[in-house]
């Protein structure tokens, strides 16, 4: 196990690497000056733009600069945003909020999908089942920004249960409409995993020798069946956490919440590219950790799976 | 669906496929003279009987008509404005396709006119991103899961670095840099980190093509490189990928339309419904339809080729579902 980890960690460092990278490339190697675009339309005065340049060290060669940036980030050190204020402060403000809009989302996408879903395959083939593929359907058919309008809408605007606007965005209550749209798509595709996986294991020996067994139906949907259907969709969920950073941009946009979408966003339109290439850097780093984690949950959920 | 059609799909492709190598293999309509069907030819049958693919094809067909001749649709400009006798004039849901059928924007421009010509960005960036990474990663992941060796372990750890970046943050990124952002340079952008998947499926499902038997048969025959990459291992295996490429399809529309809404996508002139929507999302409390209809519009389509693709899966890949 812990050879596991310590090999599979060392294969995180080229693909850590070559991300930061490649973001590292596309932030500073495509068109559009940024030095230049703080002046807007106003011409600038050269001799300025030559010092703010040196100052963001945007005058060395881009392997340079790389380097550099590799370097100061091991002493936790990600630049300074065009304002002046350090990186990582604007990013300890931020990351715990999305932190918790993603956990709201997450337990909001397990709890409704992995219940849709069972009893979507338990009943596979009748009502329930077109009913749950159909609902689904729609769901994936909507893109996340007009769920929200329409979740803001409905909740906020005309049933007044929530606020349009989160008020405090660490305030975890607060945060539960925001965290259930960012949840809809990701929900919708955990219901169609587990419904396959429910309909196909059904008919797995186990379940007939546990019947045979004499346990009671509780139990053997409860603990046999739904541990053994969990592996793909665990999976899924390592693999969805991507999806909801850019999802994030979108949701914390519309209910203003201050998190990582949000400092995100006003990066882009700056073109600030030290807030740009930290803030995907970190992310790129938790999803390594946590495709980490899901391979091992699956020696958790299977037995049979073993890590020398 | 009845049970037994999925069971006999199940073992018609798993039979058939070695039999029927040398057929063309896109011809579909084989199966009224009696001969034994191939994947294809079997997929095209499954198909057929689904009420689900009908209405999406239908459904695509009538998008597919509004995209290449908005005109057909509507006589109204959408981008002449009348600010001061239609600004967010309310829907008159009675006159059918005419141009206040749904109502008027912001600008006092009639929204049935702008949905019309919308469609055709979408339509757009969503076929040619899916053309572009099936072509781009389908070729990558057949060099990568054919040859192996040094040629596969640079193709995949590149294929584990752009999988690595979030995509929709991704193409945020590129697309930030460029000024003018016209519909190829979203397709560039959406296809530059979207071709991983299809890159990976091609890849895994080649590898189990090439231990086929009546692939070392063609290679004992004396078949070329190239006449055993594209006649013998990828129509064998490129169901999977077609599956993946019709699924994405719904989801890069989709991306499309958010990044607009964000301001990173489609730009003025160019119609789109993002663009719309994120001009509609100001006026949600007092003037619904503006943000209503492109949002509608916009799910329709997008809700129209999730359909195709799970058609698609369940006529292909029986498994699957």
């Amino acid at each position: 196990m812990g050879r596991y980890v310590a090999r599979r960690l060392l294969q995180m460092i080229p693909v850590f690497i070559g991300t930061t990278l490649l973001i590292f490339l596309m932030v500073h190697i495509l068109p559009g000056d940024p030095i230049r675009a703080m002046w807007g339309d106003k011409a600038a005065d050269p001799a300025q733009v030559e010092a703010l340049r040196h100052k963001f060290g945007l005058d060395q060669s881009l392997p340079m600069q790389y380097i550099n940036y590799m370097k100061d980030l091991f002493q936790l050190d990600f630049g300074e945003t065009f304002g002046g204020r350090p990186v990582w402060d604007e990013m300890s403000r931020a990351f715990p909020v999305t932190i918790r809009l993603t956990i709201v989302a997450m337990a909001i996408e397990m709890v409704v999908g992995l219940s849709l879903g069972a009893w979507a395959g338990l009943k596979a083939g009748k009502a329930p089942d077109t009913g749950v593929l159909i609902f689904t359907l729609v769901v994936i058919s909507i893109p996340v920004f007009i769920l929200g309008y329409v979740a803001r809408f409905i909740f906020a605007d005309t049933l007044h249960w929530v606020a349009p606007n989160v008020e405090d965005s660490m305030d975890i209550t607060q945060l539960f409409l925001p965290g259930f749209v960012l949840a809809m798509l990701s929900m919708a595709y955990v219901a169609r995993l587990t419904r396959t996986t429910f309909a196909e294991n059904l008919r797995a020996d186990y379940m007939r020798t546990a019947l045979a067994k004499g346990l009671p139906r509780r139990r053997i949907v409860g603990v046999h069946l739904l541990r053994n259907s969990l592996i793909p969709v665990v999976t899924f969920l390592g693999t969805d956490v991507g999806g909801f950073i850019g999802g994030a941009v979108v949701t914390e946009g519309i209910f203003n919440v201050q998190g990582v979408g949000n400092l995100l966003y006003r990066a882009l339109q700056q073109r600030e590219g030290s807030t740009i290439v930290g803030v995907v850097t970190v992310f790129v780093l938790i999803i390594l950790v946590i495709n980490l984690i899901v391979d091992l949950l699956y020696a958790v959920l299977d037995p049979r799976i073993r890590y020398a | 669906m009845p049970d037994m059609t999925k069971d006999q799909s199940i073992k018609d492709a798993g039979v058939d496929v070695a039999v029927t190598v040398d057929e063309t293999p896109a011809n579909p309509v084989a199966e009224s003279t009696g001969k034994p069907r191939g994947l294809w030819g079997d997929a095209w049958f499954d198909l057929r009987h689904r009420p689900m693919f009908w209405i999406s094809a239908s459904l695509l067909a009538l998008l597919l008509v509004i995209a290449a001749f908005p005109g057909l649709f509507t006589g109204a400009d959408p981008r002449a404005g009348d600010l001061t006798n239609h600004y967010l004039q309310k829907p008159e849901l009675g006159h059918f396709f005419q141009a206040d059928w749904f109502g008027y924007d912001v600008q006092g421009r009639s929204i049935y006119a702008r949905v019309i010509y919308g469609t055709r960005a979408s339509i757009l960036v969503g076929v040619g991103v899916t053309v572009a990474i099936t072509i781009v990663g389908g070729l990558l992941g057949l060099l990568s899961g054919y040859f192996g060796g040094w040629l596969d372990a640079i193709i995949s750890r590149v294929t584990d670095i752009f999988f690595g970046l979030p995509f929709l943050l991704g193409t945020m990124v590129v697309l930030n840099a460029f000024a003018e952002r016209k519909v190829y340079v979203v397709i560039a952008a959406l296809a530059f980190l979207g071709w991983t998947s299809i890159c990976r499926v091609m890849r895994a499902s080649v590898i189990t093509a090439k231990q086929a038997d009546y692939v070392t048969a063609a290679r004992a025959l004396g078949a070329g490189t190239g006449r055993m990459l594209f006649r013998h291992v990828l129509p064998n295996a490129l169901a999977p990928t077609i599956v993946v490429a019709t699924i994405a399809l719904g989801g890069f529309i989709s991306a499309e339309a958010t990044l607009s809404y964000l301001g990173l996508g489609l730009a003025d002139p160019t119609i789109s419904w993002g663009i719309d929507i994120a001009s509609g999302s100001e006026e949600i409390r007092n003037n619904v339809h503006v943000l209503l209809f492109p949002a509608g519009m916009l799910s329709l389509t997008v809700f129209a080729f999730i359909m195709l693709g799970d058609a698609v899966r369940d006529a292909l890949d029986p498994k699957l579902r």
